[in-house]
């Protein structure tokens, strides 16, 4: 029971401080989850994220559950999930209902706009980090530019890329080119 | 029963929204004309909503539209419904995923995946920073190098990289403090 509460508190917190949407909680997830509870390692975050992309739904309520399982079950993983939405539910049912122009609000604007820039900022520490844990060798390095370049210059679904480097893993291990 | 049916949609939309957030988008358009709960208007005023709070953006927009349409009790039930397809799809495959973690198969296929991850996270900043950091629009019109770059958010970055990279003291501060602190800074100096 008490795991549960955890679990829950834990991924409020994530859903509250994530701004920006999406990726803009994977520098939180690193701290909250990997550092402070030891929940998971970086490396299993992005196992998850790379899950997240093939399936459908919110990729924050994608890897709440799966941790979620991963800590306590069945039970578990749907309690996290509702933690991850609880604070939506509660700011934008308050925002909905009483601060309708919020968003016009000239405040909010800046402060956003200067939100944008920091989760840029955040984003480019968490990419370095991830990056010396699943770049170590020339194919990983391959995978990553070929994923990279393409995804900026191509409109195709990630679905593709996930797929073709799942196959690329299990042939450049069968081949021998891992570790090299 | 507009509940059910309010369920029922996002249910729908959470099934098949592959990728995150923002797919969550045209699943809205054609509920907004399907139903006609809500207008296209109303929706663009959301999803300024949805960026301007935390929380995912995907669930954020379910939040408010379920809102709109039936209150409180429509924010929950929306909110669930876009949920529940994915935590029941999630369940399943970290059920299997654990089974097989020490399949060969398996890890040599997460080999794969991770650097491909880190691929579609830095490629996904890069659009952060476009909107974050260039006025590409501005730099169409007229034509001159620059008005692309806006030097205030240049300068926040370049601080912020220092702080969160190089400052002993504040280097392992919680993102959060340099959120928040980003944020009052756009406001004074209004971004």
């Amino acid at each position: 029971m008490k795991k549960l509460w955890r679990l829950f508190l834990a991924f409020a917190k994530v859903g509250v401080m994530t701004f920006g949407g999406g990726y803009a909680m994977i520098p939180i997830l690193e701290r909250e989850i990997v550092d402070r509870h030891g929940w998971a390692s970086s490396e299993e975050l992005m196992d998850y994220y790379a899950v997240g992309q093939c399936t459908p739904g919110v990729i924050a309520v994608n890897t709440a559950t799966f941790i979620g399982y991963k800590v306590a079950g069945l039970l578990g993983g749907v309690v996290a999930t509702l933690g991850v939405v609880f604070p939506s539910l509660c700011i934008i049912t308050l925002i909905a209902g009483v601060l309708t122009h919020f968003a016009d609000i000239p405040q909010v604007k800046s402060a956003f706009a200067a939100i944008r820039v920091c989760v840029c900022v955040l984003i480019f520490n968490a990419v370095l980090k991830l990056w010396k844990g699943a770049v170590k060798d020339k194919g990983a390095l391959a995978l990553f530019l070929l994923v990279f370049i393409l995804s900026i210059f191509l409109d195709i679904s990630p679905v593709f890329y996930v797929l073709v480097c799942a196959a690329a893993g299990i042939l450049f291990t069968r081949w021998g080119v891992r570790g090299k | 029963m507009i509940l059910l049916r309010l369920f029922w949609e996002f249910f729908k939309t959470g099934l098949f929204a592959v990728g995150g957030g923002m797919a969550t988008l045209p699943f809205l358009y054609s509920m907004a004309e399907a139903t006609g709960w809500f207008t296209a208007a109303q929706l663009a005023d959301m999803i300024a909503v949805s960026e301007s709070t935390p929380g995912p953006i995907g669930v954020n927009m379910a939040t408010y539209v379920g809102f709109t349409v039936a209150g409180i009790p429509g924010a929950i039930i929306a909110t669930l419904g876009l949920i529940a397809p994915e935590v029941i799809i999630i369940l399943i495959i970290a059920r299997v995923l654990q089974k097989f973690r020490q399949n060969k198969l398996v890890d040599a296929a997460f080999y794969g995946l991770r650097p491909c991850s880190v691929g579609l996270i830095a490629a996904a900043g890069l659009l952060v920073v476009k909107v974050a950091m260039l006025h590409v629009d501005l730099y169409f019109q007229t034509g001159r190098l620059a008005e692309l770059v806006d030097w205030k958010a240049i300068l926040l970055a370049a601080v912020l990289i220092v702080l969160t990279r190089w400052v002993k003291k504040t280097k392992k501060l919680h993102p959060i403090f340099f959120i928040l602190g980003s944020a009052l800074v756009g406001v004074v100096l209004s971004f």
